[in-house]
């Protein structure tokens, strides 16, 4: 169960792929080819792509990206092989003989630059105030053709309207360019479905279902269609100017929370190589650009460990000891909104599951409001609260009117990395040479747990490591806290912990195996949702599901671009930072700790963190009428 | 759309796929049969194969729209469809085109109030040499002039 079983993609998308021989030295399992003059010898089936990047020859692609499968549409990267009457795309071509490659002859450079002509002819262009300034791939593509006219034209007015109604996703047609590449990330990638080509000819678009809104229909607001689309036909609804309002009024006390994975994709914004963390310069950039307060979401994700994993023991003693049969488990996390939304329209009668606890962003944003202010003697009215999130779909979540329980919008903005990448350049600072600070006080630490929410695994990781020694009294039985089977990108992990030696007040879980499952990705999660559906899952006891690939990380508010390489490095930022922190265990967090004591002083489930720290579900449904 | 409608629909829907089969290649094919019953395929009937299929409800949105020959509103009882390509163009397709209007009093686009015709123009019929052609339903006239074609709309009812 490792893998995914099937691949479903599109009859229209499926490329000719070749599979590899296994055994490369048998005979045919290598071809030579000639590139440019070169001699070189590929895998059998190795697309002319894949063999000129092994070899440094570089190809301009545009419908192309490494985390989908191949479409061949855009045509930007043809490339002439010898005897071949036209003219072929190097990303879909698989190598299956011995052929002669031209990359850069005069036939190839003219159809290059006609086809970015003709790409350019359908864009919208206004690039000074658009948000891929700089970042956009059809700018880049015109820069590397000099392009210097508009061979066919250009489009002048805007042809169709802005689709603004989803709080998270807009989308603006108009800057299209019909690389599918969305379509691929919805349907293949994402198996949401929401967006396809619709209509024919020059009527073609990218639409939704009946061409309604995005707001109307299925979308779970991932945002992973914003971190694949090469211009900014789709970007995030971007709330910079609503804070600098905040932050410019002195009656207002702005405060913000950083998720962990925005500390660690930040420098790429920044020109820095994708696998560092910049969270203290990121605390002092925050105060610089005005913020009154910085606190750490992590010291949230220690408390949803503490909900969580108080509902999931609760959950285990109704089954097993009163023998509850209403009792629902596994108990499915519920920190990603891309992921509650998703069971919300697919899968609305396994709502039961999902744990009630709040995402870590709501959490906080509710004791903010509450604790914070009173604490503070700030009055609530004039708190502003921001949460930095690596997430396009916490823009609909801190939406929810349910996410109201201080009296108060709990979370007044969801910002992305990319757009507090935006707001500190616009404060002329310079992130990386910041000097470092740490978070404020009375939320100032927290610990490793809460840290590694961001990458996939994560959630259960930390889960494990105070469930485990809440119930047996014992660290879990993994070497330097590391539980290897939850860290890793596959889409399904499967694992289990024994536990033994049970503490008295536990002594009901003696020798039960506790079994867990961690998926990524809605696509995987589709595939855990229909095992629990046949009955697969029922001796499993916690399933974690993150809506983006990868976790948080590869989440659709991070700095575009994003691959498999991208997210593994920023993994890695994330287990170095957490390898070195002081305390790793969300239920040793003093922070977490006085929290209990001082405010929610019923415990974890308790009345007030019922109130403040849980929430409920809408059951949605796919049907769009 | 009544419950007791929508019902039949699926259950109409359950068979065409049990007689098609699930594969993506029978969409047409099932999309087809709704229409040749139905004259057009609801949003209801669209999302209904996506579920039986298990594919998005996108997907079979995008199939509709994209065939000329798939409606998924409502269309008149007779679809009369005039070709606009150049040789039917040359040979007086603009005379008949103004005819017919005429005659039915709605423009290209349109659908008669009592839902018997909707006028279309389409693109080439390959009745070049038999210009201007007109297609009604499934049922090809050439060599139309004004007359002619008004005379075939007053016929179908």
């Amino acid at each position: 169960m490792s893998k995914r079983e099937y691949e479903r993609i599109p009859v229209s998308q499926q490329a000719h792929v070749v599979s590899k021989p296994k055994d490369l030295t048998a005979i045919g399992g290598m071809v030579s080819v000639q590139i440019n003059e070169k001699k070189i010898t590929v895998p059998l089936g190795t697309t002319i792509l894949e063999a000129c990047q092994l070899n440094q020859i570089h190809i301009p692609t545009l419908c192309h990206h490494p985390d989908l499968c191949i479409a061949g549409v855009c045509r930007v990267c043809v490339v002439e092989v010898e005897k071949m009457r036209t003219l072929q795309t190097a990303c879909s071509f698989p190598i299956t003989s011995p052929i002669k490659i031209n990359t850069s002859t005069q036939m190839v450079r003219k159809a290059r630059r006609h086809i970015i002509d003709l790409l350019l002819s359908e864009h919208y262009g206004e690039c000074y105030s658009c948000f891929r300034n700089g970042n956009c791939e059809l700018q880049n593509l015109a820069k590397e053709f000099g392009v210097d006219n508009y061979t066919f034209g250009h489009v002048k007015t805007q042809r169709y309207e802005v689709d603004s109604s989803s709080a998270a996703v807009i989308r603006d047609m108009n800057k299209c360019v019909l690389c599918k590449r969305c379509v691929r990330t919805c349907i293949d990638l994402q198996e949401v479905g929401v967006l396809e080509a619709v209509k024919r000819g020059h009527e073609t678009h990218v639409g939704t279902f009946l061409d309604k809104p995005l707001a109307e229909v299925i979308c779970i607001n991932c945002g992973q269609c914003i971190n694949r689309c090469p211009t900014s036909a789709l970007r995030a609804n971007d709330p910079s100017d609503e804070i600098w309002a905040a932050i410019d009024n002195p009656k207002k006390h702005v405060v913000i929370q950083t998720a962990p994975s925005p500390r660690a994709a930040i420098g790429e914004e920044f020109g820095k190589e994708a696998g560092k963390s910049f969270t203290g310069e990121l605390n002092t950039a925050l105060r610089r650009i005005g913020f009154d307060r910085v606190f750490d979401t992590n010291f949230t994700a220690d408390l949803t460990i503490m909900e969580e994993g108080t509902e999931l023991l609760t959950r285990l003693k109704k089954a097993i000891v009163e023998k509850d049969e209403s009792v629902k488990l596994p108990q499915f996390t519920s920190c990603s909104p891309g992921w509650v939304k998703y069971i919300e329209h697919f899968y609305p009668e396994f709502l039961d599951y999902l744990s009630s606890a709040k995402s870590p962003q709501q959490m906080f944003g509710a004791l903010i409001k509450t604790f914070y202010a009173q604490e503070a003697k700030i009055d609530p009215a004039d708190i502003v609260t921001v949460a930095l999130m690596p997430c396009a779909a916490k823009k609909f979540e801190c939406n929810r009117p349910e996410m109201c329980d201080s009296g108060f919008k709990d979370v007044d903005y969801g910002l992305t990395t990319r757009e507090m990448a935006k707001m500190i350049r616009e404060a002329g600072i310079y992130l990386p040479e910041m000097p470092k600070s740490h978070f404020d006080d009375p939320f100032g630490d927290a610990s490793g747990a809460g840290l590694i929410f961001g990458a996939t695994g994560g959630v259960m990781e930390a889960a494990l490591r105070t469930a485990y020694e809440l119930v047996t009294g014992r660290e879990v039985p993994f070497e330097n806290l590391v539980i290897e089977p939850c860290r890793g990108f596959e889409g399904v992990k499967q694992a289990s912990v024994k536990l033994e030696n049970c503490v008295e007040q536990y002594k009901f879980l003696e020798g039960v195996d506790l079994k867990f499952v961690v998926a990524h990705g809605t696509a995987n999660a589709k595939i855990v949702m229909e095992m629990l559906k046949k009955g697969e899952l029922n001796d499993v006891h916690f399933v974690e599901i993150m809506a983006c690939p990868g976790g948080c990380l590869g989440g659709g508010g991070q700095p575009i671009p994003t691959s498999n390489v991208i997210r593994e490095k920023r993994a890695q930022a994330i287990y170095e930072e957490e390898a070195s922190l002081p305390i790793r265990k969300s239920h040793e967090n003093p922070h977490v700790n006085y929290v209990y004591e001082k405010f929610l002083t019923d415990g974890p489930c308790g009345k007030l963190s019922h109130k403040l720290l849980h929430t409920h579900y809408v059951k949605r449904g796919k049907y769009i009428s | 759309m009544l419950v007791l409608e929508k019902n039949a629909l699926s259950e109409e829907i359950e068979n065409l796929v049990g007689e098609f089969g699930k594969d993506r290649s029978a969409l047409l094919q099932i999309l087809q049969a709704i229409q040749g019953k139905h004259k057009y395929i609801s949003d209801f009937a669209q999302q209904e194969v996506a579920r039986m299929m298990d594919i998005h409800p996108v997907e079979v949105n995008s199939i509709v729209s994209f065939y000329a020959f798939l409606y998924s509103e409502p269309k008149g009882r007779y679809i009369v469809r005039l070709c606009q390509t150049i040789s039917c163009d040359m040979s007086g397709k603009e005379e008949v085109a103004e005819a017919v209007q005429r005659e039915l009093g709605i423009s290209f686009g349109q659908t008669t109030k009592d839902k018997r015709i909707t006028l279309e123009f389409t693109n080439c019929l390959g009745m070049c040499d038999q210009g201007p052609a007109m297609l009604v339903n499934e049922k090809v006239y050439t060599k139309l002039d004004p007359e002619t074609a008004v005379n075939i709309l007053s016929e179908i009812k």
